[in-house]
């Protein structure tokens, strides 16, 4: 029995050392571009996976349709190859080796959420094959000085940033300094709340804010009744929670409770913890980050204007009645590929790598334009506010905003 | 620097606020007497320190909401839940607790911790890890120019707690069952000798104890939110309220837990909401230094 599992081993292990030999079998397959994903199927990513891949799907099946990818006079067709890395990061990383090893895949989509992306990106970068991620936003990933890797999203300090922009607008708008602004934040101690903060701290400090209220919001949060009670005694002008999911639900259900009556109210994953259906009357007028909305008024000439890219993806998913922005960015990392392949006019991995670092477009997604580190610093991150009929309508500065928050107790 | 800013707002700048803290301190303590109530009598009687006391209560949370989703009225909720749960703990008195009694006090910890693990990851295969909770949409009253609010749920809950209380103390002075359970925390083989079945008193005290953290629960579920992991919270509060105020002594419980609510909410007012769950923490370490020091005057070295 034992002889027998050493020998199963012994097998593999050779197996696996005759496979890295072979050469890669093809980057491309005839007049087919092959990317390669490593992405959440089954584990605990699953649904945002499935979101993703279904973003790539539909961006693939749209520019084959369209004609594919032109390069060198010659048009080529893109497929995905996927494995299922059941929401594990090593596993993740495993897989993106053998995407790139064994399948000889040269360029890589990206995994769902930040710690994959994180697991993977060390492993494309070893390789130096470039990575278009649409899923991983911590700001961790772009400090490590990578290459090769480059996200269509914002990343998580712009998460609530653009409300204290929003904040300092409306005092502007009166003929008033924005240093007076007196701003509450709770936000919770876990690596996305503090990138979140992070980046709140840093505008306000651009803007020469005050912070009068600055709690930490345990992680088993269940009552921030305190925070709330220093909140009305000080009567801030905004008031800034991140804490996911149950720190959105936790902080409406006692904003509803306490009546806290602050003139704006931002926060991180209101529509995932379903405020606006569950305290339609205290989440009047909360500001929503997100990194799309079918509403904005951004187009491209492959998949048209952001709405009618919604439209089409749930011809082609009909089971959505809400698209998520997931898919969204997903299909916009696609489009970069496409777009760097033109301009690169290579298949050359490094002259697309360079070609990708150019990148300069407006997409349905919002504009797209990588810093050095690899992040997206063209699109900024849309605000949301939550209407008394709880319907989330789109901010883009002040002036489409209700201010101050329109909500009777 | 924090710190001073918030001493000053609670003492110089809107002293009214004291009076909210010292409420919710008084809500909080009121859920929390009800589960370490159960737990000191768990304790005292048969020597169980129960490490899934708050998944009982979370459990009951959820029960809770089950029944709420289905538009069942708040005291039928109570009373279906307390009726469950006291089934559910005799069961896991039969199934388990039994067995460890006579074990030394490693194993009813390793055991206790076991059941509390499989009970977490059960409730999030059935109810999900979202964080949830019951909105009776009952009104809320504000006072003080709205500096001081008082959610009714919150009232109901300290009414409530207070009812259930009340009738455990009548039930243990009075009724020949909490008399049986008195004598046999007492002496058990006294108790035996006397014929007191004590096999059945140990499994309706563990059963008491399940439905009285399914009470907690239910009040927990209508005031706060619950998550199938958030039950360790509920355990920490309960050990440091027993080991504060000694087994078997539900007035030193009952102040203990008010206490202890009152000083996680100061705590949080004056250093941060983070620091709330440290609270009760600090608590029980330094109460278990105090007795270390108390002790060491009558200790003697047996040579």
């Amino acid at each position: 029995m034992k002889m027998r599992a050493l020998m199963t081993v012994a097998g593999v292990c050779a197996l696996a050392t005759a496979s890295a030999i072979t050469p890669a079998v093809a980057k491309v397959d005839g007049d087919t571009i092959i990317l390669g994903s490593s992405i959440s199927l089954t584990g605990k990513y699953a649904t945002n996976g499935l979101h993703t891949q279904r973003g790539y799907d539909f961006a693939v099946k749209t520019i084959n349709d369209a004609g594919g990818v032109k390069v060198d006079g010659k048009s080529y067709k893109l497929a995905v190859t996927y494995y299922d890395d059941e929401s594990t990061p090593a596993r993740g990383a495993q897989l993106a080796e053998r995407l790139i090893q064994q399948d000889g895949v040269q360029y890589m989509l990206g995994p769902y959420s930040s710690g994959m992306t994180k697991a993977i990106a060390p492993v494309s970068e070893k390789f130096g094959v470039p990575m278009v991620e649409a899923e991983g936003a911590s700001r961790s990933l772009f400090t490590q000085g990578y290459k090769y890797l480059f996200a269509v999203l914002s990343t998580s300090e712009q998460y609530l940033a653009t409300a204290v922009d929003m904040a300092a607008e409306e005092r502007k708008k009166n003929f008033r300094d924005p240093s007076e602004v007196r701003v509450a934040m709770a936000f919770e101690g876990d690596p996305f709340s503090m990138d979140v903060r992070a980046g709140v701290v840093d505008k306000l400090n651009e803007y020469g804010m005050k912070i009068v209220i600055d709690d930490q919001l345990p992680a088993d949060l269940s009552d921030m009744s305190t925070t709330l009670t220093k909140v009305k005694a000080l009567k801030p002008d905004i008031l800034i929670i991140s804490g996911h999911s149950k720190g959105a639900a936790t902080a409406a259900r006692q904003i509803d409770e306490m009546k806290v009556n602050v003139p704006m109210i931002a926060m991180t994953h209101c529509e995932a913890a379903k405020v606006h259906e569950k305290f339609p009357k205290a989440a009047t007028g909360f500001l929503c980050p997100t990194q799309w909305v079918e509403t904005l008024s951004k187009s491209d000439s492959m998949f048209g204007s952001a709405g009618e890219w919604n439209t089409n993806f749930k011809k082609a998913y009909p089971s959505y009645t809400s698209v998520p922005y997931q898919s969204a960015q997903a299909s916009a990392a696609v489009y970069v590929w496409k777009e760097a392949f033109e301009a690169a006019n290579s298949l050359d991995k490094d002259a697309v790598r360079d070609a990708i670092a150019a990148v300069e477009m407006e997409t349905f997604y919002g504009d797209i334009k990588f810093s050095e580190n690899g992040n997206n610093i063209a699109k900024p991150m849309f605000m949301r506010q939550i209407g008394s009929d709880a319907s989330y309508s789109l901010v883009e500065s002040f002036k489409d905003m209700t201010f101050p928050r329109n909500v009777s107790y | 620097m924090v710190m001073l800013d918030n001493l000053q707002l609670l003492f110089v700048w809107a002293p009214i606020i004291n009076v909210q803290v010292i409420l919710e301190g008084i809500f909080v303590g009121a859920v929390f007497a009800l589960s370490a109530y159960g737990l000191a009598l768990v304790w005292g009687v048969m020597n169980i320190k129960n490490l899934a006391q708050g998944d009982f209560v979370i459990m009951g949370g959820y029960l809770a909401l089950a029944l709420s989703s289905a538009n069942v009225p708040l005291p039928l909720i109570l009373i279906i839940v307390i009726v469950f749960m006291f089934v559910y703990g005799w069961g896991i008195y039969a199934l388990m607790i039994r067995r460890i009694l006579d074990q030394d006090m490693f194993v009813s910890l390793l055991a206790t911790f076991g059941l509390s693990l499989l009970m977490q990851q059960v409730m999030n295969l059935v109810f999900g890890p979202e964080v949830q909770t019951i909105d009776m949409e009952l009104p809320n009253w504000d006072f003080f120019d709205n500096m001081v609010t008082i959610p009714s749920s919150k009232v109901i809950s300290l009414g409530l707690a207070a009812v259930i209380a009340l009738a455990v103390v009548i039930f243990m002075k009075k009724s020949r069952a909490g008399q049986a359970i008195r004598a046999t925390a007492q002496d058990p083989r006294a108790a035996r000798v006397l014929g007191i079945d004590t096999d059945k008193v140990y499994a309706f005290t563990f059963a008491l104890n399940s439905a009285l953290c399914g009470a907690a629960g239910v009040l927990v579920s209508i005031i706060w939110v619950i998550q199938p992991f958030y039950g360790i919270t509920y355990s920490v509060r309960s050990f440091a309220i027993v080991t504060a105020a000694g087994l078997g002594n539900l007035p030193g419980v009952i102040t203990a837990a008010f206490g202890i609510g009152l000083f996680e909410k100061y705590v949080g007012m004056i250093i941060g909401t983070a620091y709330e769950v440290a609270a009760p923490v600090s608590i029980l370490l330094m109460v278990l230094i105090w007795r270390q020091i108390s002790m060491k005057r009558n200790r003697q070295v047996v040579r």
